[in-house]
């Protein structure tokens, strides 16, 4: 896909936050990456590792710390005119995490979904407004008197959907999943999924879908990128990562996924990582995973890796692709 | 059956599941309002406090109307009369009829209670909202300020003030307000801070909602039972203050009436006329356990955590 023109476009984009005297947290730290329209791009990391603060950056519910992000030609990191930025709601949306805090409480199905079309006028009156609501319900799979219940009386995969019926009220080009489905069950989780990519489908929505579990990664994502510590390790299309990665770090959340063959589950050999993670509060210099590597050299404590293409459409952030 | 492959197969039928069934809420739609009400009727001693407040409020509205008497009427030839037919609950050292005062005083207490209710919520609610928005420096200046009038304590500002203005309802319910405003503050302050970063709020500013939408759709609506329950137990502790101050004799004056007044009449004459202390005292505490057993029923049914 690299010969098409990317949706959104990430340069060196960072997001510190200041947690008290001279401590900075670099929650996103010079990451840079490509969406393109249409695809899905997977993005995993362990907890904490700053994918959240990535996707909230990128929809400028933070203001970046340096760096740049483009939207289809428009740069979201320069200062927008609150024109632009009210321009900018209509065209790209968040699906959240937590099915029971996204809902405000007090507010019926109907006005919930309905926000985003208040917001922008998109409805002329009552009756049309009542129409799109009860179409966007019925999109993702509910019914017409659901409009007048409050969230609270809806299960968390209905309560999940509803939130995904709020995000394309306003018919957004690029949607950002923030662990969409992390908070629900299982036989729920693959509703949500096959809900997502038919949307996809139907309205040519480009997604990018924040998770830790790696199988729906694979599932789901055209491309993924891997994060660690606030910075993109490794980039490449679903197949090559699960056929060939090439940080150790991948190589390790790889081998943690469970075979569903018995017998080759068997032989599975976990890499196991040593330590836990550090603090993103004050690094040094070096690369960020050496203090956990298990294949680190002495230059790995020195020099912090750039992402490189190592082949075609293959970034990697590793002193061992390097040669 | 040991082996349940035996088992004949049209013992079997396949059970199909309806889409539309599966989505279906058996539930009737109910308003926060309705549920919070059918959920405050399950708590008995919530709904005998309400009942008596109710009663209690009639009274205090309507009561002097049906009396024939007038609460500053005295009549020197009928002092320190016992609860009769004429006088239900008496006369008092001057022959004016108790019925009509206690009545008349509960009116001014709640009044004053009211009203020092009202602007504890209006400063209050403000004041919160504000600090939680602005955040940063605006947010810490507010809070010590708040800090500094919780270190005082609050009676030596309420004497002073009294002694300073006019004696009457209005100052009561300045003197009382000054302070009282700094828990609603607090609590309102807080709760918008907690909303403030959930993902509902954070969805409304993504899809373009402005400011003053966010704050009167998603903000003050999810206030509303912390503002409400802490009204709940405002109101007791306002006409407890009141009636301290008049006991104390520094609120209102005669021939004006509160329950405070009342019970600083009746207690000089304890000894003798038990009857001028007992009937204010019971109409008080009345009010203070209502309204307290009321408070703790309505934080009960509001919260959406207790809900079913």
């Amino acid at each position: 896909m690299p010969d098409k023109q990317p949706l959104v476009s990430v340069n060196n984009l960072k997001k510190y936050f200041n947690v008290g005297k001279n401590l900075t947290l670099k929650a996103v730290d010079d990451v840079t990456f490509d969406i393109y329209p249409g695809e899905t791009l997977g993005l995993v990391g362990e907890s904490g590792c700053g994918k959240s603060t990535l996707g909230r950056t990128l929809i400028r519910l933070y203001h970046a710390t340096d760096g740049e992000i483009w939207y289809d030609g428009m740069n979201l990191t320069k200062d927008l005119t609150s024109r632009e930025s009210f321009q900018f709601t209509r065209r790209a949306q968040m699906i959240f995490q937590d099915p029971y805090a996204s809902l405000n409480q007090r507010m019926k199905v109907m006005d919930i979904i309905a926000e985003g079309i208040d917001a922008h006028h998109l409805a002329a009156d009552k009756k049309e407004r009542e129409e799109m609501v009860v179409e966007l319900l019925q999109t993702v799979g509910l019914q017409r008197e659901h409009a007048n219940r409050y969230p609270h009386e809806f299960s968390g995969g209905q309560r999940q959907r509803i939130g995904i019926a709020r995000a394309l009220a306003v018919n957004p080009d690029f949607v950002i999943a923030d662990e969409p489905i992390s908070a629900l069950d299982v036989s729920i989780q693959a509703q949500i999924v096959n809900l997502l990519q038919d949307l996809q489908e139907k309205r040519g929505l480009t997604y990018l879908f924040i998770a830790h579990d790696l199988s729906m990664i694979k599932h789901i994502s055209d491309r993924v990128g891997v994060m660690y510590l606030g910075s993109l390790v490794e980039l490449t299309t679903a197949d090559e990562l699960f056929t060939n990665s090439l940080h150790p770090y991948t190589q390790a959340l790889l081998s943690a996924i469970p075979l569903a063959d018995p017998n080759l589950e068997k032989s599975r050999k976990r890499i196991v990582l040593q330590g836990s993670l550090p603090s993103p509060i004050n690094l040094g210099s070096g690369c960020r995973f050496a203090s956990r590597c298990p294949q680190m050299m002495e230059i790995c404590k020195e020099v912090s890796p750039e992402l490189i293409e190592v082949s075609p459409a293959h970034f990697v952030a590793c002193h061992l692709a390097d040669r | 059956m040991e082996n349940y492959q035996d088992l004949p197969l049209d013992l079997f039928e396949k059970a199909e599941v309806n889409l539309d069934e599966k989505e279906h809420i058996a539930k009737p739609s109910l308003t926060a309002f309705q549920d919070g009400w059918i959920r405050l009727k399950k708590n008995k001693a919530a709904v005998v406090s309400l009942f008596i407040l109710i009663l209690i409020f009639l009274f205090a509205v309507f009561g002097p109307i049906f009396s024939s008497y007038d609460y500053a009427k005295t009549d020197y030839h009928h002092t320190f009369q016992l609860p009769s037919r004429e006088h239900i609950f008496g006369t008092d050292q001057f022959g004016r009829d108790q019925f009509a005062r206690i009545w008349y005083g509960t009116r001014i207490s709640l009044l004053i209670a009211f009203a020092a209710a009202c602007l504890d919520i209006f400063v209050g609610v403000t004041y919160g909202a504000v600090s939680a928005l602005a955040g940063g420096k605006v947010d810490a200046v507010m809070q010590r300020i708040i800090e500094i009038l919780v270190g005082i304590p609050s009676l030596i500002i309420i004497i002073l003030l009294m002694m300073v203005m006019p004696a009457g309802i209005g100052t009561i319910i300045i003197a009382m307000s000054i302070t009282g405003w700094v828990n609603m503050a607090r609590l309102v302050r807080a709760q918008i801070l907690k909303l403030k970063s959930q993902e509902f709020v954070l969805a409304a500013r993504i899809l373009g909602t402005n400011s003053r939408k966010i704050i009167l759709k998603h903000l003050i609506p999810n206030t509303m039972g912390v503002i409400v329950i802490n009204t709940m137990f405002t109101i007791p502790s306002a006409i407890f203050t009141e009636a301290f101050l008049s006991f104390i004799g520094i609120g209102l004056s005669e021939p004006r009436a509160s329950l405070g007044v009342l019970i600083n009449n009746g207690y000089q004459v304890l000894h003798n006329f038990p009857h001028l202390l007992i009937y204010p005292a019971i109409v008080i505490v009345l009010i203070m356990v209502c309204f307290s057993i009321l408070g703790d029923g309505l934080r009960d049914a509001l919260d959406p955590r207790m809900r079913k």
